[in-house]
């Protein structure tokens, strides 16, 4: 008669959170026993890490509630058994992280750049950002406003880049190597598989130079050699010539990235593009590149993001960013031995910077759905 | 990233170019010297982004000779590798980093060594635990050495000489070596005594630490000039001279106003009451009275960056005045 079965509840260990823990953690016997030893380990260390961080770390006063102004005040320094980090050494010279030792006065300069640089590129990330279009104009024009305005100049007063520092440095290696790079290397890698070999010799000649030296080389070329190559009498700015360096590099590598794009698309594709009477560039602007660059999203970041954590190797050319000015910090007398500190704290920031530069990749594969099906769908 | 049009305007002017550098400094309106990117004692910047230590007083002592303003210096970090392109192309009006005076250097780099504005020498650094009080009795010890570099050598030869064993722990860097000694994975660190000071000055209990009497090299650390330029060499050896020489008269920024109407005939010499000094320099008669006055003389400099009252404890050792029983000595000012 009634030979249905009355639904049962699903076993109580496949729901619920004893569920996900059975599925995910617990699922068999290694697994089990890694997940284990994972807990130990973080049970072990993130309070510890916490404490040493947060609860008993100074940020401006000390435990006795004395403004910390040299290393012997720290808490750490006064009770090490006790004292977790001392942040006033950041707290103290938080300018200097940020700006170097752009003049005070004018610091309203880099702060206005800053900002302007979220407005430039906030919609150009975001495709459905409101009134987008008239966004991008600012986004094209915004280099020239941030140079005269960082550089002085039209009226401003001029600040020589020897007096920037911190993290301006890096934005600006890091802005501006991506930014400049991207198009260098889409040239290059369309250059390498042209069809006259004299540009595709040339552009495979300059892509394996350059990817053949460490950067730390390139940064000694432009630092000691570029100059030999100018006219006597123009001083090339330091900066500038870091910067050349760092670009050249970046678009060999950024060539490759998009070469290895170019590559997945299919044939049949730019015969298609050909066939309805496309020229050279219409077929690859149109047709090829953006599939290309789709695909090749998640190395682009890679390298992006290599080459923002590789900038804090201009502290070989005298530059001093985020990490050189860490280490001035440190051997000025009054703050000796508080490396853990500046280290940290310089690890945090380049961390969220690259962070989020992972996400937003992240994001955007999802978006366009990179990998899937692609071309001839 | 330069301005174009500034770039325009030199090209323009570049023929002018090829004066003495004291008259680039001069119109340029400040001067362009390279430091370190930071090191304890000789130049860092401090909280507030002013470059301070032995070598940056040095810097300004030469724009207070030439401007009379201590301001008028722009601070360009270099590395121990850039620093001498950077000097060597003009982007840099002198040195003054830490820099040891050897022959190679001197003669074959083209640079011109004016003076030493620091004797250091390489030493050693233990636990006070290891109970030992000169490094003749380390036979069989640790010792972390910084591989490539001159104290390898150094080191090798002491221990050699001195016929004692030692078992090397290669490092890179300062950083390694400080962890390394603090972690006990070496019983010995050695590097230069202001840095095994800066070493000792940060470790979390200094009093456990002991820097051995016995110093191994010579290391001379002094500021240098390009080649060829001999007025600007003058300008800023002198520059230092005066402050080795006001010491040795006991002249300083608190009593050189009253040392004005002193009766040693030196003493007006140096703070240009007497002579015309300053005119055969093509500076102001005053230059020396404001170094002292706005900088100070060697021995306040020194107290206040590297002496025995700063983190880094260096006595003066070799440092103090010839008449006091080190070798800091300064020709006659006349």
């Amino acid at each position: 008669m009634n030979d249905i079965t009355e639904t049962r509840k699903p076993p109580v260990a496949t729901t619920g959170i004893l569920g996900w823990l059975r599925m995910n953690l617990f699922s068999n016997w290694v697994n089990s026993l890694i997940s284990i030893f994972v807990l130990y380990i973080l049970f072990q260390f993130v309070p510890w890490i916490l404490n040493w961080t947060i609860f008993a770390a100074d940020f401006k006063y000390n435990f006795n509630g004395e403004e910390i102004i040299n290393r012997e005040m720290c808490s750490r320094v006064l009770d090490p058994e006790n004292g977790g980090a001392c942040w006033a050494i950041i707290y103290v010279r938080f300018y200097q992280f940020m700006y170097g030792f752009y003049p005070r006065e004018e610091v309203w300069r880099v702060n206005l750049s800053y900002i302007m640089l979220a407005v430039a590129v906030v919609p150009l990330l975001f495709d459905n950002f409101p009134f987008r279009k008239h966004f991008l104009k600012f986004t094209y024009v915004f280099p020239v406003i941030a140079f005269f305005l960082l550089n002085g100049g039209l009226g401003l007063e001029s600040v020589s880049t020897n007096k920037w520092g911190g993290l301006l440095v890096t934005l600006v290696l890091g802005c501006t190597g991506i930014a400049l790079a991207f198009p260098l290397g889409i040239i290059l890698a369309l250059g390498r598989r042209s069809n006259l070999p004299v540009i595709s010799m040339m552009c495979t000649l300059f892509i394996e130079f350059i990817r053949g030296v460490p950067l730390i080389t390139l940064l000694f070329f432009g630092m000691v050699m570029l100059p030999l190559f100018l006219p006597e009498g123009i001083d090339m700015d330091g900066l500038a010539r870091v910067l050349v360096a760092v670009t050249l590099f970046q678009s060999a590598y950024m060539a490759e990235v998009i070469r290895g794009g170019l590559q997945a698309i299919p044939q049949g594709q730019y015969e298609a593009a050909r066939s309805i009477g496309l020229s050279y560039w219409q077929m690859n602007l149109k047709v090829v590149l953006p599939q290309a660059i789709r695909i090749s999203i998640p190395s682009i970041v890679n390298t992006s993001i290599g080459l923002f954590k590789d900038t804090t190797l201009v502290i070989i050319v005298g530059l001093l960013d985020l990490l050189g000015i860490g280490r001035g910090a440190l051997a000025d007398t009054t703050w000796l031995g508080l490396a853990y500190e500046v280290y940290f704290f310089v690890s945090l920031v380049f961390f969220i910077f690259t962070f989020a530069m992972s996400r937003y990749s992240l994001y955007l594969e999802k978006k366009l759905k990179t990998g899937i099906n692609m071309g001839a769908d | 990233m330069k301005k174009l049009l500034s770039i325009f305007a030199v090209s323009v002017f570049a023929f002018a170019a090829n004066a003495g550098t004291l008259d680039d400094v001069k119109n340029r309106g400040f001067l362009k010297c390279g430091v370190t990117t930071g090191l304890a004692g000789f130049a860092a910047p401090d909280d507030s982004g002013e470059w301070a230590g032995l070598d940056a007083d040095m810097c300004r002592a030469v724009a207070v000779a030439v401007f009379g303003d201590r301001s008028k210096v722009e601070f360009i970090t270099t590395t121990g590798k850039s620093r001498f392109p950077t000097l060597a192309s003009g982007e840099v009006d002198m040195l003054a980093r830490n820099t040891t005076w050897t022959i190679s250097r001197d003669v074959n780099l083209g640079f011109e060594f004016v003076g030493v504005n620091f004797y250091d020498g390489q030493g050693f650094m233990i636990p006070s635990s290891l109970g030992v009080s000169s490094a003749t009795e380390l036979d069989g010890a640790t010792v972390c050495i910084q591989t490539g570099t001159t104290t390898e050598l150094n080191l090798a030869d002491f221990f050699r000489l001195n016929g004692i064993s030692y078992e090397a722990l290669p490092i890179e860097t300062n950083d390694e070596g400080k962890e390394n000694l603090f972690a006990g994975r070496c019983d010995v660190y050695t590097t230069d005594a202001s840095g095994l000071s800066s070493t000792r000055a940060a470790a979390a209990d200094p009093g456990k630490w002991l820097v051995l009497p016995e110093i191994i090299s010579k290391e001379p650390l002094g500021p240098l000039v390009r080649h060829g330029d001999h007025q600007w060499g003058d300008v800023v050896r002198w520059s230092l001279n005066a402050m080795i020489i006001a010491e040795e008269l006991g002249v300083t920024s608190e009593n050189v106003d009253a040392q004005k109407s002193s009766n040693v005939p030196e003493v007006l010499r140096l703070l240009g009451v007497e002579g015309s000094y300053g005119e055969m320099l093509e500076l102001a008669p005053d230059w020396a009275y404001q170094i002292i006055k706005q900088i100070g003389n060697y021995s306040e400099s020194y107290e206040a960056n590297v002496g025995p009252d700063t983190p880094l404890e260096i006595a003066r050792g070799l440092n103090a005045l010839w008449t006091q029983g080190g070798i800091l000595y300064a020709p006659p000012f006349r």
